[in-house]
């Protein structure tokens, strides 16, 4: 798989790239790759497709662009709803990666498909959640069904969603008062 | 009217004061081990603000430590009495991550111990959905009956509730001796007595009346609010990951979704028992079908390493969807690994369907949504 070398190539500035991932494979997952094409014909040089897999795709942009890449896909891909949201810290390369998992009830054509869309938020080494860098925009008002996950994120990686109506805690405790417990540098004892 | 109180100790009055608030929970048995803070205003519930954590284990952290096999056993506990289920996705992702190709027959008894699994889970569940409806005859029966289902699973897996029994690779052991018979027998059993329970319970007037038009949700909500399970199948939307993703031998199966329009109470608990049926079926079906000799196990490489991606794989479980998304990173254990849980998602209807409903309608509404606090808090 290819998404090492897009890890790598990251904090570059992002350029067009070809959609080459899946191209050893005997078979390319035909509607998949259509799918993919038509998302960097429109946004060719701000997103970038990780990969392509039977009823998988990934897409990776910046966060400057993902309001504007999620509208697309909710109002001309079908997307309609968010299945998961994942935060992924990333402390050799100071990023914490949010990957929201979209599906779609609506159109029968994508009911087997997932799509992936991730993006990256500036890590800091002495987390202050909500007050310091590590922020997103929050994807709440394009697909409501992110709410909680996006609140289970904030306080599990420190990733402030900002235009979020409600950035509480959810599953931590109130006086929760060590480093998010999801980052890579907070260790479970003994281990 | 209010008694006029000396200067100095007035309360100040606000447009709130006839508004009360709540605690339901985290030890009131009505609402599990979570709590909702509800706002009445006489026994109307004005706004709930759902709280869990309670139960809050850290599995996703505690997954980044072990690797692929010793994950299994702690991986299962969210959800102990649909235990299958919860591993079934897992299971999936590390084979489809360490390129596994599964024997034909450990399939076939994969979906068998899922079926059985999920239909001892929501025996399970509606049990407690007609005790707290006030039904005891309905706490007693299901609790009864889901005894033989469990014996089922613990004769093919040797544990009651937490099985362990998906492996990458397959299963741990094939079938005991004359298991077939016992459970075709078992299973047309309990399929005799479902029907029973439709007359007793389903079509009680008391309970039609506490759980009609109780927390209707449309289908257009039910889609914007990324529900899913039975809640998504009984607002009308007709999605079930064994039809839509067929994985292992469901594709060969004749599945049937159960779909309901109405989107209220009653809908999305008679959803489960329509499903409960269905497992009959398939499993049937799955007995039928499967080879009746063969490998269940492909022996792994000790220490199996993933590659340098990450997968997403979701099943049917008792409660809905369930995801499993790994990301690897060249390395015997996940670098990170996140359950998406049917209950998690469907937390979000808490605060929706509970405004503006009754107090008393809270019950019916609460366990009517299949929420099972510990998979949400994981």
């Amino acid at each position: 798989m290819s998404s090492e070398k897009s890890n790598d190539t990251e904090t570059k500035p992002v350029a067009k790239k070809e959609i080459t991932p899946a191209e050893p494979q005997d078979e390319l997952p035909k509607f998949e790759k259509n799918l993919s094409n038509k998302i960097t014909e429109k946004f060719s040089s701000n997103t970038e497709i990780t990969f392509v897999k039977p009823d998988r795709i990934g897409i990776k942009v910046k966060k400057e662009n993902i309001k504007e890449v999620a509208t697309y896909i909710r109002d001309e891909l079908n997307f309609d709803h968010a299945e998961s949201v994942t935060g992924v810290d990333y402390p050799d390369e100071k990023e914490i990666e949010v990957v929201y998992h979209l599906g779609s009830y609506t159109d029968p054509q994508l009911e087997r498909k997932i799509l992936s869309l991730a993006t990256r938020a500036p890590r800091e080494d002495a987390p202050n959640p909500g007050k310091d860098s590590t922020r997103l925009p929050s994807l709440r008002d394009i697909f409501y069904s992110v709410e909680f996950h996006e609140r289970e994120c904030f306080e599990m990686l420190g990733v402030y969603f900002e235009g979020h109506p409600d950035n509480r805690r959810l599953l931590l405790p109130e006086d929760w008062a060590d480093i998010p417990p999801m980052r890579k540098d907070f260790a479970i004892k003994g281990r | 009217m209010a008694v006029q109180l000396p200067p100095g100790v007035q309360l100040s009055k606000t447009e709130d004061d006839k508004i009360m608030t709540l605690n339901v929970g985290p030890q009131h048995p009505g609402s599990g081990h979570m709590r909702l803070i509800i706002k009445v205003d006489g026994d109307r519930i004005v706004s709930c603000d759902p709280d869990p954590g309670y139960v809050h284990r850290g599995e996703e952290k505690m997954a980044e430590y072990r690797n692929y096999i010793t994950n299994i056993p702690h991986l299962e506990r969210p959800v102990i009495h649909d235990s299958c289920n919860i591993l079934y996705p897992y299971v999936l992702a590390v084979e489809e991550l360490l390129g596994i190709e599964v024997p034909e027959r450990a399939k076939y008894v994969r979906v068998i111990a899922s079926e059985l699994n999920r239909f001892s889970y929501i025996l399970y569940w509606l049990a407690i959905y007609g005790i707290f409806l006030g039904h005891s005859t309905m706490f007693m029966w299901p609790a009864g009956d889901r005894e033989l289902a469990i014996d089922l699973l613990d004769k093919l897996t040797g544990a009651r509730v937490t099985h362990a029994y998906f492996v990458p690779g397959g299963i741990r052991n094939d079938f005991p001796a004359n298991f077939e018979d016992v459970c075709i027998r078992q299973v047309n059993y309990l399929e005799k007595r479902l029907k029973e329970y439709a007359a007793i319970f389903y079509d009680n007037p008391i309970l039609i009346s506490r759980t009609k038009d109780a927390g209707v949700l449309s289908r257009q909500d039910a889609i914007r609010l990324g529900t899913t399970g039975s809640v998504l199948r009984a607002s009308g939307v007709d999605f079930d990951i064994r039809t839509k993703e067929p994985y292992d031998a469901y594709e060969e199966l004749d599945v049937h979704t159960n779909v309901l329009k109405k989107g209220d109470s009653y809908d999305r608990s008679k959803i489960p028992w329509l499903d409960m049926l269905e497992s009959c079926n398939i499993i049937k079906q799955a007995l039928e079908k499967m080879p009746k000799s063969g490998s269940v196990r492909v022996k792994l490489k000790p220490n199996p390493k993933g590659g340098n991606e990450e997968v997403y794989k979701r099943v049917e479980s008792g409660r809905g969807a369930l995801g499993v998304y790994i990301v690897s990173r060249s390395k015997p254990e996940p670098y990170r690994l996140k359950l998406s849980v049917g209950s998690f998602r469907n937390l979000i209807c808490m605060p929706y369907l509970l405004k503006g409903e009754k107090l008393g309608n809270m019950p019916a509404v609460y366990w009517g949504l299949n929420y099972w606090p510990v998979e949400a808090d994981r």
